[in-house]
């Protein structure tokens, strides 16, 4: 019996020896093994992140020409009400130069003399505070937006007199906050530009129907410029686009580089016709579109217009569309019936069309087809107009009193491209933001997702660059903040839409059971056996023990 | 109320354009009737005005050139082979055993490859309605992809979810045509989705009718009455979702038509059928030009000091037929005898020892 007993032992222990061996080895194995590789990501710094404070600073000068003897110290004030946002004005006097500037016969002059003696650097602003005697502006001005960072403000005659320096800058005060308005950052701007993480609530019409235009912030753009001629055999065109894109479109784009990269290309399509019958109108011998029938136009021409297969950029066409023969002249009528001066129409997030009419340019009797010289300068002047209203800069009228000065050859004044970049920056700061956490949020929720390192890096690449464009803006870097903002939507969009981050999305529970059971149930029902079995056995020695 | 109502009239407004994915998830020949739902569908918006580059179209199986179709390059949606929905100006995205689970997850999450071109995209923004419709095989909470996968209700709720969280959409129109289809759109979450499906959990949506000479089934029933009410709409209609609800009822369907409404913000009685099957754009009419006055500079010619070589490109040579032609002849590597050689010679010798007596096979080894 002792043998029996002996190995009932060895097949106790033996059976303790595979349990033990199974837990203490097996269990911690294949949990490692099943794991799922997940690099590690700053959670906690996009906690703070998701938080978005966002303080934005700019520098304002003003600079007082007034003659007399009025001395002003150099102060520095904070204008505290516009939150997120705060100028840092300084005020002078003007130099000695700066007074001679302001001298110029007209505005524009001054403002090109002004500009010479000292360049702003981008995000900043000087306003000019000239005497009510000064003949630079007309009668009914009293501010000038000059074409570059400048702007010139005339104080009226009763804000002179007898006053302290203290009421004069009270009074001034209004003023120069409508110049801010105008030139830089608004509360609008900054809210319709966060308009990705809060739910916009619209002021004024004007601002729904301009950040619906413009796109959306993106790397890059594809422009496309073509021709569309309905109608070969009367019309012959010809149009220098390569010549006009050069000098005309390029120097915009050049201005424009900080903010993304544009890539142009041209085409002439042949017997593409609109996709609307133009009516004739007798009282002016000449064909019409309507602005309702111009939304049916688009669908059906931009079946034939190519793009680059290549790129996933946002593409901006503008046609250039030569009415046929049979349904020259072709007017374009806004809703009351009045012809629009450019002949032109643009879609927001899309591009704009022109109709070019050339049946001016030959008589009734010369033989077809006709070859046309298209006149380039008054084409691009359009297209040119239209490319500044979709890439978001606005068209918002000045409060009375103000006088813009049209924008130089390159078509964007800087204060618009300090605008632009403003915007620009908060949008990409807002949509990185927004991005991290989304993944931050779904890799938390989802746990079988495998995080490779090159995500990992790529987000945290993200968060440092965005915690950098959020430092530069509060110091009122505009250049800096812009790269910097470019940089972490870049690393953003690429961690989130990794490719390797659809894998093992969903598991349902039973099929884990399916797997499982086939592999580990045959294994363990043994050991289990065995170990009920010691149980069984060793309770009724206890219980003997005991008594 | 009020704060939705605005939010629901914003997003009215917000509408910028249409896109559309359609998916034929069934392969085989007697599934001839999910490719001719999914291109009729391809079709009617096509009429109302959506672009090629705004639909993403998926087809598991070719059925115009299929070897059994007796009218080659053709897809018949009718009986009497009245309408040809395949005509001349199909641009199918994905084809033929492209159109897998993993691929069309990626198309609505965007995260493909970087060498993808753009036609395979979805190209969405936070102010585009996509139309999603899906045909094919399904059950009770999936829908199977060529015969041989699935995809589950939560797989497809969480990649709406993660469209919504990065703003790829601004409606989602959901419409699904399998049988149990109403199981697809229960587990969906994120805000602004309406789903209508062809049948309910536990009911089989049925075939429309087959046609004789082709020998199939050619639509199934649903699809079958949702083409004849987007007949009777052109790009300018009014026609709203309701409407569209009321398609195809028990007494034509025989399976009961579902639809889900409440994650809509708007009100589905305010949501015209071309916001999501037409593309209307909105215009605006430019009322300011630019003065140009500069003159066209000329462009320089090239120039004339020989350093700036253009760079010539030419293709790799596809076919290296110098090669082919004055080859020698390759050593041929020594190769074991074929199995059919082994067979045989096994064969030999066992009928040599079974003739002859085992004994002799010592004299071999």
């Amino acid at each position: 019996m002792a043998i029996t007993e002996v190995e009932r032992r060895r097949g106790q222990l033996a059976a303790l020896s595979i349990a033990a061996v199974v837990i203490i080895v097996g269990v911690p194995l294949w949990w490692r093994t099943t794991e799922t590789y997940r690099a590690w990501l700053p959670v906690s710094q996009i906690k703070d992140l998701a938080k978005l404070q966002l303080h934005l600073s700019a520098d304002v000068e003003v600079v007082f020409a007034l003659d007399g003897d009025l001395l002003v110290q150099f102060i520095i004030l904070r204008l505290q009400n516009m939150k997120p946002a705060r100028y840092e004005t300084k005020y002078r006097t003007a130099t000695i130069m700066e007074e001679d500037a302001l001298k110029k016969p007209t505005a524009a002059e001054a403002d090109l003399s002004l500009h010479m003696l000292s360049e702003s650097p981008c995000g900043s602003l000087v306003v000019y505070v000239i005497p009510e005697s000064s003949s630079l502006l007309p009668e009914d001005v009293n501010v000038y937006i000059g074409q570059r960072r400048t702007a010139l403000v005339r104080i009226s005659a009763q804000m002179r007199v007898g006053k302290t320096l203290e009421q004069l800058l009270a009074q001034l005060e209004p003023r120069i906050k409508q110049v801010l308005q105008v030139m830089s950052f608004s509360h609008t701007d900054i809210t319709v530009a966060l308009s990705d993480r809060v739910r916009f609530r619209p002021g004024n019409k004007e601002s729904i129907a301009d950040s619906m235009r413009a796109f959306k912030s993106s790397p890059g753009y594809e422009i496309t410029f073509s021709l569309l001629n309905p109608d070969p055999k009367s019309h012959q065109l010809h149009w220098d686009i390569e010549g006009a894109v050069q000098t005309y479109i390029q120097p915009l784009l050049t201005k424009l580089s900080p903010l993304a990269n544009f890539s142009i290309d041209s085409q002439t399509l042949y017997y593409t016709m609109l996709g609307v019958t133009p009516r004739f109108d007798s009282s002016l011998e000449a064909y019409t579109l309507n602005a309702d029938s111009l939304a049916h136009v688009i669908n059906p021409v931009e079946a034939r217009l190519g793009s680059n297969a290549a790129s996933s950029n946002p593409v901006l066409n503008f046609l250039l569309y030569v009415p046929d023969i049979r349904h020259s002249p072709l007017y374009i009528h806004d809703h009351r019936k009045q012809e629009v001066p450019s002949n032109a129409f643009h879609s927001p997030r899309w591009g704009g069309i022109m109709v070019y009419n050339v049946n001016g340019f030959y008589g009734s009797e010369t033989e077809f087809p006709v070859h046309v010289n298209i006149n380039m300068a008054k084409v691009m002047g359009v297209f040119l107009a239209q490319l500044r209203l979709l890439l978001g800069v606005q068209s918002l009228s000045p409060p009375p009193g103000f006088l813009v000065a049209p924008c130089g050859s390159t078509g964007l004044a800087d204060w618009e491209l300090d605008r632009l970049m403003w915007s620009r920056s908060v949008e990409n700061i807002a949509t990185a933001t927004t991005t991290i956490t989304s993944l931050a949020q779904l890799l938390d929720q989802i746990g079988n997702i495998v995080i490779n390192d090159n995500i990992a890096q790529q987000v945290s690449s993200a968060v440092t660059s965005l915690q950098l464009a959020m430092a530069e803006l509060e110091v009122g870097n505009l250049g800096f903040a812009l790269q910097y903002s470019k940089e972490a939507i870049l690393a953003s969009e690429k961690a989130f839409f990794d490719p390797s981050l659809l894998h093992l999305l969903y598991f349902p529970d039973d099929q884990k059971f399916a797997i499982y059971i086939p592999l580990f149930l045959p294994m363990c029902v043994p050991i289990l056996l065995s170990m009920l079995k010691i149980v069984s056995e060793v309770r009724p020695l206890k219980v003997q023990i005991g008594l | 109320m009020k704060i939705l109502t605005l939010l629901g009239l914003l997003s009215a407004c917000f509408l910028a354009n249409s896109i559309n994915i359609e998916v034929c998830t069934s392969r085989f020949w007697f599934n001839y009737r999910h490719v001719a739902n999914t291109l009729s569908v391809y079709r009617s918006v096509k009429r109302l005005g959506i672009p090629d580059s705004h639909i993403v179209l998926m087809l598991a199986d070719d059925m115009a050139c299929n070897h059994r179709n007796p009218k080659p390059a053709t897809v018949f949606s009718h009986k009497n082979m009245e309408l040809n929905v395949y005509g001349d100006d199909v641009e199918v995205d994905y084809r033929g055993y492209e159109v897998t689970v993993e691929n069309f997850l990626r198309v609505l999450t965007g995260r493909l490859p970087p060498s993808t071109p753009r036609s395979k995209r979805l190209l969405s923004d936070d102010r585009s309605n996509i139309l999603i419709y899906l045909t094919g095989h399904g059950g009770n909470g999936f829908l199977k992809f060529q015969d041989s996968e699935e995809i589950s209700n939560v797989e497809l709720a969480d990649a709406f979810e993660q469209m919504w969280q990065k703003r790829r959409y601004n409606e989602l129109l959901f419409i699904i045509d399998t049988c149990q289809g109403a199981s697809m759109y229960e587990r969906f979450y994120s805000p602004n989705i309406m789903a209508l499906a062809s049948s309910q959990v536990g009911e089989d949506s049925l075939s429309h009718q087959p046609d004789l000479a082709i020998g199939v089934h050619l639509m199934d029933r649903y699809t079958f009455y949702m083409l004849e009410f987007l007949e009777d709409i052109h790009p300018a209609s009014k026609t709203n979702m309701n409407d569209l609800f009321k398609v195809c009822p028990k007494s034509q369907c025989v399976s009961t038509p579902g639809h889900r409404t409440d994650l809509f913000l708007r009100d589905p009685g305010s949501v015209l059928i071309t916001d999501f099957f037409g593309s209307v754009r909105k215009v605006e009419l430019t009322m300011d030009a630019i003065n140009l006055t500069d003159p066209i500079k000329q462009m320089e010619e090239n120039p004339v000091n020989g350093e700036e070589q253009k760079e010539v490109y030419s293709y790799a040579d596809q076919l290296p037929v110098s090669e082919i032609i004055h080859q020698k002849p390759k050593q041929k590597d020594w190769h074991p005898p074929d199995g059919f050689i082994l067979g045989l010679w096994t064969l030999i010798l066992l009928v040599f020892f079974k003739t002859y007596g085992i004994k002799h096979l010592k004299h071999i080894f």
